[in-house]
């Protein structure tokens, strides 16, 4: 099996199980935000167009399931964007 | 670190952005010069991994998270140029399908993240790995992972300062002090994946080892 394949399975991997037991406390920048009294400024997103909002899919109720499955669909679609952009730069 | 929509005023997201702008533009024609199309798979597989590492995060100190950048680890593996390519293409998919990092503050997002992060990595990579003392190696990698996280904190902290979000008086040593903890687990996570990928480069290659970044296999 190609060395990269086993790496993109790795990846795939961590974004399933890892992923959905990942501590869900506030970040460092969400921590000082809270913390210094900021955090509210940044609670509306301008556009809300993204169809899996902090990495869910609003149609699956199991959390843990929800966050796999968005995961998973990042990780691929990270994979060909990059795949895509990267072929572009080479070939232009 | 993402910075969300709303932290930003107007002309610190329109100075990040270009400033990020002019560096992914010149990324992009480093990128030309040194890649072969056999590389695109690994490049496309290394931002794979940093999404999906990105994901989990850790705990550190009381009620706080942190999770892995990945900028020094792409920066190590790759160069900077492919680095800063791949850290971006991570943060617009973070920003667009998932609304992670406000699309208003994306450019200070890659310039922090993106940019910023894997150039200093790169720099104190190679600079610590001159020095050739014993563990060298892992510790150019330790380090340039932990400064990596501290650039992007220190970066942010200005932006949200310039921004009139915050004194900067008041934001920059806790961003300092709880990106200094977050770094450690960036260090560690960074060894042991730039130790995993490198083992299996050893054999065969069909990845781009860029000299410039003292990336290599030793």
């Amino acid at each position: 099996m190609n060395r990269w394949a086993m790496l993109l399975f790795l990846a795939v991997v961590v974004a399933a199980f890892l992923s959905p037991f990942a501590s869900p406390h506030p970040d460092g920048l969400e921590r000082v935000a809270e913390d210094l009294g900021f955090l509210k400024k940044g609670e509306s997103p301008v556009l809300q167009f993204s169809p899996m909002p902090d990495y869910t899919v609003a149609t699956i109720n199991d959390e843990r399931v929800s966050t796999a499955l968005a995961g998973v669909t990042g990780t691929l679609i990270t994979l060909a964007f990059v795949w895509g952009w990267m072929k572009l730069i080479s070939k232009f | 670190m993402h910075i969300p929509d709303g932290f930003l005023d107007a002309k610190t997201a329109v100075a990040t952005s270009a400033a990020s702008l002019a560096a992914l533009k010149y990324s992009m024609t480093k990128v030309k010069e040194e890649l072969g199309e056999r590389d695109v798979p690994s490049l496309g597989v290394m931002a794979a991994f940093i999404f999906a590492a990105q994901m989990v995060n850790f705990p550190v100190m009381a009620g706080t998270s942190g999770h892995l950048l990945g900028a020094a680890l792409a920066a190590i593996l790759f160069g900077p140029y492919s680095a800063s390519l791949i850290l971006s293409a991570v943060l617009i998919v973070q920003c667009l399908f998932f609304q992670d990092g406000g699309i208003t503050a994306l450019g200070a997002n890659i310039l922090n993240m993106a940019v910023a992060a894997t150039f200093v990595a790169s720099c104190v990579y190679s600079a610590v790995k001159k020095l050739k003392f014993a563990g060298s190696e892992i510790a150019a990698v330790f380090l340039s992972a932990w400064i990596s996280v501290l650039v992007g904190a220190f970066l942010t902290s200005v932006e949200l300062a310039l921004s009139d979000t915050v004194p900067l008086n008041a934001v920059i040593a806790p961003m300092m002090l709880v990106h200094a903890v977050i770094g450690i687990g960036e260090g560690i996570i960074t060894c042991a994946a730039v130790g995993y990928v490198r083992r299996f480069l050893d054999g065969k290659s069909g990845a781009c080892v860029n000299s410039d970044a003292g990336g290599g296999v030793n």
